[in-house]
């Protein structure tokens, strides 16, 4: 009993930045599960990918502006962010390209303009930080953020659930009965955007996107509904968030990649073994409906 | 109760897209009287709809209540007994919960005639709804069809079947990039008009001219 304490609740128990890293993975894990369940449906997944490498000129910026500040490295990200969503998603609507091709092309000018900026000024480690982020070292601040981000992200989400969902699964009959559609297309990038620069702190650009991304396609496994598919991705992230957290400490890890390998062993799980569609599942001889 | 019959790019679908007003057209206007084109319901030939997506059967029927609900409102007990209802009338009680991944091609589109049931509008726009269905499911939905011309609904259907236009549509226009006819179906599903279009799908001009806007 002891032993099972000490391994899997004394380290938040003794260590207050393991307890800030937990906190912030949880609440990750609210933002990111959701956005994530969408952008698997709307098979945008590697759009996301793409949105967390656009990120990196605005928090080079701001990195260079002001040092290592919460601040101007957060502000820079979204505007970088925002920025590449709303070109490349503007490209993909009014033009022939289609959305995957126009978000290639403008992350790629992003990424190289980021990698840039952070090469110019600044040290290798610095690069390495802002690539892989430093979850050990979150702080109040950054906490704070990230909560917000989440609560912005959780709200929002609510409010335009049915006409986004709508336009994931039939966008032309939106468009008849005049629902906006492009609007809420846009409204959710912003969200993709405020939670992989919510991640980037805690796991950096590169693998912020794992959070939102692997535990969504996972949970596709699990549930037959977006609301359904969406706690499933929010539980496993957690899990991954704590279990990540828990391996890095006692074997001593980075936690960023810790967090994500378990994500991904939960994805393997999945895809092995889930309910719906899985291996296993396609294996044994089908149930019937009547009817 | 018209239907819209023609070879292949004839501009039929144009046509039924001009009218819900997701094309402009290229010159003259589109006279829909005081009509919005959220209350004109339409039926594209092949929907953008992603069937594998995790959805149950009576949440699409639901969308069909837009009108009512809106974006943000909540649906009430009435709401998802209409939605049942319009799922009955199609043939699919009992499939409420399952996911729509699960139906055949013609149990997905008797799905969206439960959802133009619901979506109770004035005018039905239909493009090619009979398209690879089976005779059983084609029969079933035209019932639903003569029930809404039954309410006095105006319904505009795109068909190939010309019997099936002889049998149950007193209407007819005819296009053939430019309109043949429009009147009685009788008066207008003749030999010479039919000839008139097999012409049109003949003469393809590989060095057409972009068309100066002559259309009233």
């Amino acid at each position: 009993m002891m032993y099972l304490f000490n391994f899997f609740l004394a380290p938040f128990q003794d260590f207050a930045f393991m307890r800030h890293a937990l906190v912030a993975c949880l609440a990750l894990a609210l933002g990111c599960g959701p956005v994530g369940v969408l952008l698997v449906l709307k098979r945008m997944s590697l759009v996301g990918d793409a949105l967390s490498h656009a990120v990196l000129p605005g928090v080079a910026i701001g990195f260079l502006a002001s040092g290592l500040s919460l601040y101007a490295m957060t502000l820079g990200g979204i505007v970088a962010g925002l920025a590449v969503a709303l070109v490349a998603g503007a490209v993909a609507r009014f033009t022939l390209l289609k959305e995957d091709a126009s978000f290639a092309a403008v992350y790629l000018m992003s990424l190289a303009l980021g990698v840039l900026i952070v090469s110019l000024r600044g040290s290798n480690i610095d690069l390495i930080h802002i690539l892989f982020g430093t979850i050990l070292a979150v702080d109040d601040a950054d906490l704070v953020l990230v909560a917000s981000i989440s609560s912005i992200t959780l709200v929002t989400l609510s409010l335009i659930y049915r006409p986004l969902v709508v336009e994931c699964f039939d966008p032309g009959y939106l468009r008849s009965v005049g629902g906006w559609g492009t609007v809420m297309h846009f409204i959710f990038l912003v969200l993709v955007v405020l939670n992989l620069v919510a991640g980037f702190r805690a796991l950096g650009t590169l693998m912020a996107v794992g959070l939102m991304m692997v535990p969504a396609a996972s949970a596709r496994f699990w549930a037959r509904e977006v609301w359904s598919m969406a706690l499933v991705a929010v539980f496993i992230a957690m899990l991954s968030g704590y279990a990540g957290l828990i391996l890095s400490f006692h074997v001593n890890l980075p936690s960023g990649p810790a967090i994500i390998l378990t994500a991904g062993l939960c994805y393997i799980f999945s895809v092995m073994l889930g309910v719906h569609g899985s291996i296993y599942s396609r294996r044994k001889p089908g149930l019937h409906l009547g009817g | 109760m018209t239907a819209v019959v023609g070879p292949n790019g004839s501009g039929k679908s144009t046509l039924l897209k001009g009218l819900t007003g997701i094309l402009h057209p290229l010159g003259g206007r589109i006279d829909r009287g005081n009509l919005k084109t959220s209350r004109i319901a339409y039926l594209p030939q092949a929907a953008e709809i992603d069937r594998s997506f995790p959805i149950t059967i009576l949440d699409v029927v639901s969308l069909g209540l837009w009108h009512h609900v809106g974006m943000f409102g909540g649906l009430k007990s009435k709401h998802w007994q209409q939605a049942r209802q319009a799922l009955g009338a199609v043939g699919l009680a009992g499939f409420e919960d399952r996911a729509i991944g699960n139906l055949s091609a013609g149990q997905f589109q008797r799905v969206l005639f439960a959802r133009l049931l619901l979506q109770d509008c004035p005018v039905i726009l239909l493009d090619e709804p009979f398209t690879a269905i089976d005779e059983r499911t084609t029969a079933d939905l035209l019932d639903v069809v003569r029930g809404w011309h039954a309410e006095k609904r105006t319904i505009i259907a795109v068909l190939h079947d010309l019997e099936q236009v002889q049998l149950f549509f007193p209407r007819t226009l005819m296009l053939a990039r430019e309109p043949i006819g429009w009147g009685d179906t009788a008066e207008i599903l003749t030999p010479e008009n039919l000839q008139l279009c097999r012409r049109m799908s003949e003469a393809w001009d590989e060095a057409a001219e972009v068309c100066l806007i002559s259309q009233p």
